[in-house]
């Protein structure tokens, strides 16, 4: 009890501690690799902290769902990065939100952020808004479908138990292959990463998640920022999680395991950051039009997934 | 409690109705028929709730009224005891949310008498037990409701959605008096009782499914016979729209499982594919046409077609468990269908109440010209918001733990030994996950244009709170939301009886659990617990906004908007109800709906202004309202000459007629 108590704690400060570093590291490691030195990686959090302590410059045509909107993103978005597996599955509450209710969480932050950036009822706020969930609509039904798959394959939806079925028992299955890639696209299109969005662009006609918080400042946007770097490492712990859990440390076990789970989840995110790093340099960004041809490849695979293990029990 | 309360309870509807004629004329009229309605639905539903908790053992009554050697049949059971709980919750909402809203009522004549005569209606409806008294009081309900659509009738749009619905309504009876000639057979057996001990071969019973889905289906709004709804229940007075939106569509429900589930004898394999089909399309459709409206309460009427989609989605999914013997699977959908139809029930007449608070507020119910509402209407924009999150599925809200329990139910489908539903039922997930995306996509659009920025006219502008009774009767709607969504266990709990009478099995209790929690199989399996979802959420969000409060900073200064250093002053250059819909539109467009644009550019040097002009066409309009409605004119033109005939004329085709029909008995028998 005790014990799994304070894995969960561990796991909730740890996902909100490391959450901003994934985020410089993939900085740097871009950087590094258009040959520039890049900030440095704990740039973050001085950013944070920084917008932390500002004033809070609010649009007088805002009412107080602007003002509200950013702790109730960030909220929603850390329950769902505490209840996802990192290091040890051993987690308190996980029995309180399966795989299902972890993404309707993340609905959750979505539905708010795009009320908040129509808020202040500006053009900029409402292209934001409306591209995001023009994204979400096939975005959310692909990650449904992976689930599925993922949960037939597995017998359940807890995470924690999916984990273990994969570890121990699931071997190598096309549905799984189909299912990974499927929720690689999901994670790229959810976090606004390059092809479908710039995480670094201010220019107007390109952005989506940027244009819906372009009237925050000060402490909400610090807090807008945290959960999407929260959100980041909700999806790289997911992939990790569902399709890489080696080196989790299984319930009940002891210290060891725990920090030999630690050290992997450690490298998980190296290299899933370093990966995500080397292909938003390859890629350019898509045409917004293009993109749900980009997310509808994913909802294809997904389907494709469940309908096959649907077919066999094997596949 | 003995049955004859319920019909004490209706009678008392019906002689309001009655004084409703006179009261109407009354200064305080509308205030007093609104107040006794409300007494009567909120007793009704207590004691349905009490007889819901207690188990009552199923009770009948026959009296001496309808056809001469059958007398009316009234029974009542676990079935339609949930029913009756949700529907005289629903009326008792709507009649305190009126008593305020309806002095806003230019016409109280029209809608007074009314009012009361449809809600006894459909209480009928759920106690009728035989096929005469059922039909009779569903057309009776369909009068009702088509009156009060009516009650507005000099504003051209809704005469025509008169038109319509008593058309679509007419055609759903005349589908549902087949099924049940079918199931009374040849000797007339119009009683329940009898009709269930005499069940139909397996030809006639699919015969029997098919028009109970055409006429059960019609009402509720299945697509493609959906095409009345969105014209028919935004015509109507706010308070009954969402009657008609979260309750009467329930009464359709029930009328289809009473015929499928209790009257049509055991399911055949297949039954359960045609309500998947249906309901999956209807879900995904219902959404889409939502998305595209701009008139507020058109949205919601749409949303409704779309949660009645999901509701037969579950339906099908447990006729499908129940006829291959997966009992737990089949109590789960089950399950999950009956707690979506308490939710959507609570929700949609929320969001109506709120649409109707809108709607004395400013006079508006184009979205296109609201916005910024929020402000101006605090408690009802915080009701509205709440009413949206919980349709959208989002947890801790209802919505999601119905919504969850439908997916649970899916994820149990590939035991299933038939390879057609093996096929279908992915795919009818991937519809279903398509639709709850675009819900929430939909009541961002509708909260965000309407609630949130500036405000587009004056009227938003000077738009104030609206009266008490309507703010309580929103404010105990959202309570309910959240509360049933932290509290799921509890409601499967209360559900298992009902489910049990469905399908023959109910799942396991939740109590068990602790926190609250809900596990549909096993805790190992998928388990979820709103409660503590919930609570992280708060604690979470409140840990955060006291620490920054704290130790960093609270400092807040308002200044105009930045838009990236362009601020218009103009509030039409804020996003429009069409312009957030365009992105989705342009994904979707092409198999679902068809959608013209044309844009009228003036030359350069040319003073006229531009114009855009948008057309979308729901092809289920031509495909399905307009054959029928060609039909019935053509028919009409022809038996218009019978109006013009001599009595010698006259008396022959009275013979003729009498010949035909002993002719007809004698080969019969």
């Amino acid at each position: 009890m005790l014990e799994q108590l304070s894995i969960q704690m561990v796991q909730m400060f740890l996902v909100l501690l490391a959450a901003p570093l994934l985020t410089g590291f993939i900085r740097k490691v871009k950087a590094r690799l258009l040959r520039r030195r890049g900030p440095p990686l704990l740039q973050p959090y001085r950013d944070l902290i920084k917008l932390a302590r500002k004033e809070v410059v609010v649009a007088d045509s805002a009412s107080w769902l602007f003002r509200a909107a950013p702790y109730l993103i960030f909220a929603a978005t850390w329950v769902a990065a505490a209840l996802v597996p990192t290091f040890g599955t051993g987690l308190m509450f996980s029995w309180s939100a399966d795989l299902i209710a972890i993404i309707a969480l993340l609905g959750s932050a979505r539905f708010f952020l795009a009320l908040a950036g129509m808020d202040v009822g500006t053009s900029f706020g409402g292209l934001g808004s409306s591209r995001e969930m023009m994204f979400a609509t096939l975005a959310e039904p692909a990650l449904i479908m992976i689930v599925f798959s993922v949960a037939l394959i597995a017998g359940t939806t807890q995470l924690s138990y999916i984990a273990a079925f994969v570890m121990y028992a699931a071997g190598l299955r096309v549905s799984l292959v189909l299912g990974l890639v499927g929720l690689v696209i999901v994670a790229i299109t959810e976090n606004a990463r390059i092809p479908v969005d710039n995480p670094a662009t201010h220019l107007e006609l390109t952005m989506v998640h940027e244009a819906m918080v372009l009237e925050y400042s000060g402490r909400h946007l610090a807090m807008i920022e945290l959960s999407s770097q929260l959100k980041l490492i909700v999806y790289v712990s997911l992939i990790a999680c569902i399709f890489f859990p080696w080196g989790l440390a299984p319930v009940g076990a002891g210290l060891n395991a725990h920090v030999l789970g630690f050290a992997a989840y450690a490298g998980k995110l190296a290299a899933a950051g370093a990966m995500l790093a080397l292909f938003e340099t390859t890629v350019a960004k898509m045409r917004v039009f293009r993109v749900p041809d980009f997310i509808g490849v994913a909802l294809m695979l997904g389907l494709l997934a469940t309908l096959l293990r649907f077919m066999s029990e094997s596949l | 409690m003995p049955l004859s309360a319920w019909l004490l309870g209706d009678a008392a509807l019906l002689v309001l109705g009655f004084l409703g004629v006179f009261l109407s004329r009354a200064r305080a009229g509308s205030a007093l028929v609104y107040s006794a309605a409300f007494v009567i639905t909120a007793l009704l539903c207590g004691v349905s709730v009490a007889r819901l908790l207690t188990g009552g053992e199923a009770a009948t009554i026959t009296l001496p009224f309808g056809l001469p050697w059958l007398g009316a049949h009234f029974r009542i059971d676990t079935i339609s005891t949930f029913f009756l709980a949700v529907v005289n919750f629903g009326a008792a909402a709507a009649s305190f949310f009126a008593i305020g809203y309806g002095r806003h009522e230019s016409e109280p004549g029209r809608v007074l008498p009314f009012f009361p005569v449809f809600l006894a209606a459909m209480n009928f409806v759920l106690v009728a037990d035989d096929a005469f008294t059922f039909l009779l009081s569903w057309e009776l309900m369909s009068l009702a409701s088509w009156a009060l659509v009516m009650a507005h009738s000099r504003e051209p749009a809704n005469a025509r959605a008169g038109f319509v619905y008593i058309l679509m309504a007419s055609l759903g009876t005349f589908a549902l008096l087949l099924a049940f000639g079918l199931l009374a057979g040849a000797d007339g057996h119009y009683a329940f009782d009898v009709i269930r001990a005499h069940p139909p071969t397996p030809v006639l019973a699919g015969l029997i499914l098919a028009l109970a889905l055409f006429g059960a289906g019609s009402k509720a709004g299945l697509a493609p016979l959906h095409v009345w709804l969105p014209l028919a229940h935004p015509a109507a007075p706010s308070h009954v729209s969402a009657l008609m939106s979260g309750v009467m569509t329930k009464v359709a429900v029930y009328g289809f499982l009473r015929l499928v589930f209790d009257l049509n004898g055991p399911a055949d394999w297949w039954w359960g594919i045609p309500v998947l089909t249906a309901g999956a399309g209807t879900a995904v459709l219902g959404v889409l046409f939502a998305l595209l409206q701009n008139d507020f309460k058109r949205v919601l009427a749409y949303s409704t077609i779309e949660n009645i989609g999901v509701i037969f989605v579950a339906l099908g999914l447990a006729l499908a468990f129940k006829t291959h013997n997966f009992g737990a699977a089949a109590a789960l959908a089950m399950t999950a269908a009956l707690f979506h139809v308490l939710n959507h029930a609570v929700f949609k007449n929320l969001l109506f109440f709120g649409a109707g608070a809108v709607l004395a507020a400013t006079g508006e119910r184009d979205l296109g010209k609201l916005g910024g509402l929020l402000k101006n209407m605090p408690a009802t924009g915080l009701f509205v918001l709440v009413g949206c999150a919980a349709i959208s599925a989002l947890p801790p809200l209802n919505g999601f733990a119905s919504e969850w329990l439908v997916f649970q139910a899916i994820l149990l489908s590939p035991s299933l030994p038939s390879w057609a539903l093996k096929l279908l039922i992915p795919a009818v997930g991937a519809l279903l996950a398509l639709a709850a995306a675009l819900a929430g996509a939909c009541f961002v659009r509708a909260f965000g244009i309407g609630f949130l920025g500036r405000p587009r006219s004056d009227a938003a502008k000077d738009a104030h709170e609206v009266d008490r009774f309507s703010l309580v009767a929103m404010g105990v709607l959202s309570v309910l939301c959240l509360l049933a969504g932290i509290f799921p266990g509890v409601i499967i709990d209360a559900l298992s009886p009902i489910v049990r009478a469905l399908v023959g099995v109910s799942m396991a209790p939740q109590a068990a659990l602790g926190w609250f929690a809900i596990a549909p199989i096993a805790e190992s399996r998928s388990s979820y617990d709103g409660l503590l979802v919930f609570l992280f959420i708060a604690l979470s969000a409140m840990l955060a906004a006291f620490i920054i409060h704290r130790l960093a900073s609270d400092a807040v200064r308002v200044a105009p908007a930045w838009d990236c250093g362009f601020p218009d002053a103009d509030p039409n250059t804020q996003y429009s109800p069409e312009s957030f819909a365009q992105p989705i539109r342009r994904v979707f467009s092409g198999f679902v709906f068809s959608t013209q644009e044309s844009v009228d550019m003036p030359a350069p040097g040319d003073l006229r202004p531009a114009r855009y002009e948008l057309r979308v066409r729901d092809r289920a309009w031509d495909i399905v309202y307009k054959p029928v409605v060609g039909a019935v004119q053509k028919l009409a033109d022809v038996l218009n000459r019978l109006q013009f005939l001599t009595i010698q004329q006259y008396l022959s085709l009275v013979f003729a007629a009498l010949v035909v029909l002993l002719l007809a008995l004698a080969i019969w028998t």
